[in-house]
């Protein structure tokens, strides 16, 4: 082989080796979900009302795992269901959730994260009926849990109905569709919580063992940003 | 060694300078002054401070450990600056330095120190395991070590990313908030019911491992009010590094206020929760939730996750 054809492959393999590398930092080390911009446009500080919905699903709509658990949220302008469990709220702001519960139950492994804190009032409401902590043990109507530890804000996620889940059946294909709960059946949470005043970035999780297939349940889905947990920035 | 036996063979030459009086007399002004500033001055800020039982016993060993380390390194110092002027290179001089032979004396002295210095620290060391209650650390479910008299319970749960407390004496409650009483000894049941975790109160002078399907005891006794920092010490998963939280050490009248007030007000959290134990079987929650085995809810995705999956170790 020719020197300048030995210099070629080199060049070429150098420059393979660099994209691969290049690649896996990318997308595996540096990936992040969409963030979801519910602070545009709204004054920080002000005690404006924000409301921010989300749903949480027995699937998702990643090939790569279509069968972990997951939330996602409505983008705030679209309106459309983004895969993502990151996103952005004004400081001193007063946000109001709406969370499609769409998951069957799971019970939590340590009952006392059926206590509701943090929320306004320390309640969450379930189609509308106040609740100040929900037994998961009790019953089969808890699915998952929406926490921030940071401001140590609890609400468990309440799941459908037994008769419901056996019969029709769950939401097969995610984003789900609030709509007919007889048809698709699920659960409406509404609570509230005041955003800190200080900016910075809260993570939020499910205490919820609901990593199928890993052990202790806590893998998986519970450990990725994207499908169970995240992070709400609190701008200014 | 090497430089021992060279120092010591041309002492006793004619007209040679003593070289192990020039020695050890700055080493024994300087490991006086640094002992005393180690002990004295620098001993009490020393980490983790003095603010229970076992966090001053900690204090205390590490006083002792740098009193007896300091004279240990200072001649090492000593030895080398010494070596470095004394014996150093000078113009004209090529000869070759003397041969090395055994020296005896310097040998005997130095494997008896030695001993003694490891002797007194495997002593030590036992005795304040001994003492102390236990010295702050996990004992595990058999603690051989423990304070006489009363103790206030408190169970420590690991979970991720999360401590709580449960206060069995008061009905069980459980709570987010680690409040204690001064002038009490609190025994501490410490379990994890996923991964494992380390429960690790700073200022208490307290570390223990929080193993799932382990009781994990460790005693303090606090002697001071104040903040107290809980951190997890072993790494658990995405979000360990925010698994911290602050306890407050408070007087027993103001404590007393605190567990009652608490035990009433998370009453209709307790109901939920399973009966007090030492550790919590996971599988346990299947048998509490009789309504989804009788429904045949048996399985993944979206529905409930038998003992199984997901799985147990």
């Amino acid at each position: 082989m020719s020197l300048p054809a030995r210099i070629s492959l080199l060049v070429v393999a150098f420059a393979a080796v660099v994209a691969v590398g290049a690649f896996v930092v990318l997308h595996y080390f540096l990936y992040n979900p969409p963030v979801e911009n519910y602070a545009a446009g709204v004054t920080p500080n002000t005690g404006a009302v924000v409301h921010v919905v989300m749903q949480e699903d027995p699937q998702n709509t990643v090939s790569t795992h279509p069968d972990w658990v997951s939330y996602f949220i409505q983008n705030p302008q679209t309106k459309a269901w983004v895969h993502t469990t990151l996103f952005q709220v004004p400081a001193g702001s007063r946000i109001d959730m709406t969370i499609y519960g769409f998951d069957g139950c799971t019970p939590l492994r340590n009952p006392v994260w059926g206590q509701i804190t943090g929320t306004i009032g320390n309640v969450e409401y379930v189609n509308g009926k106040p609740y100040h902590e929900i037994n998961s043990w009790s019953d089969c109507n808890v699915a998952h849990t929406f926490s921030i530890p940071g401001i140590n804000l609890n609400v468990p996620m309440a799941s459908p109905g037994l008769l419901q889940t056996a019969k029709p059946g769950l939401c097969g294909t995610s984003p789900c569709q609030p709509g007919d709960m007889k048809a698709v059946p699920y659960r409406t949470m509404t609570f509230s919580f005041n955003s800190p005043h200080a900016t910075g970035v809260y993570f939020w999780q499910c205490r919820v063992p609901c990593g199928g297939g890993f052990v202790t349940g806590f893998g998986g889905p519970m450990q990725t940003i994207g499908f169970m947990t995240g992070n709400m920035d609190v701008v200014s | 060694m090497a430089a021992d036996t060279s120092a010591s063979a041309p002492a006793g030459a004619p007209g040679e300078a003593n070289h192990g009086i020039r020695i050890f007399i700055p080493w024994l002004v300087l490991s006086v002054v640094a002992d005393v500033l180690i002990w004295v001055v620098w001993g009490p800020h020393l980490p983790p401070g003095d603010m229970s039982s076992s966090a001053a016993s900690q204090q205390f060993d590490i006083r002792v450990l740098a009193v007896a380390a300091a004279p240990v390194m200072i001649f090492v110092w000593v030895y080398f600056a010494y070596a470095l002027i004394v014996w150093r290179h000078r113009d004209g001089d090529d000869e070759d330095g003397p041969a090395i032979h055994g020296n005896t004396r310097v040998q005997a002295t130095w494997i008896t120190v030695s001993s003694v210095i490891v002797l007194a620290a495997f002593v030590f060391g036992t005795v304040q395991l001994v003492v102390p209650q236990g010295a702050g650390a996990g004992e595990g479910a058999q603690p051989i070590w423990k304070p006489s008299g009363n103790t206030l319970q408190v169970q420590v749960i690991a979970q991720q990313w999360k401590f709580t407390y449960r206060y069995p004496q008061f009905g069980g409650f459980e709570t987010t908030d680690l409040v204690l009483p001064v002038g009490e000894w609190v025994e501490f049941h410490v379990t994890s019911i996923d991964v494992i975790h380390d429960f690790w109160a700073y200022q208490l002078g307290v570390k223990a491992d929080a193993n799932p399907d382990v009781d994990n005891v460790a005693y303090t006794k606090v002697n001071n009010p104040g903040s107290i920092t809980v951190r997890c010490d072993e790494l658990c998963g995405l979000w360990h590094g925010a698994m911290f939280d602050y306890g407050h050490a408070v007087s027993l009248s103001a404590f007393d206020s605190w567990a009652n007030s608490t035990e009433v007000q998370l009453a209709a959290v307790t109901k939920m929760l399973p009966p007090y134990a030492t550790t919590y079987d996971p599988t346990m929650v299947a048998q509490m939730s009789k309504a989804m085995v009788a429904a045949g809810l048996t399985g993944a995705p979206g529905l409930y996750y038998p003992p199984t999956d997901p799985l147990q170790p």
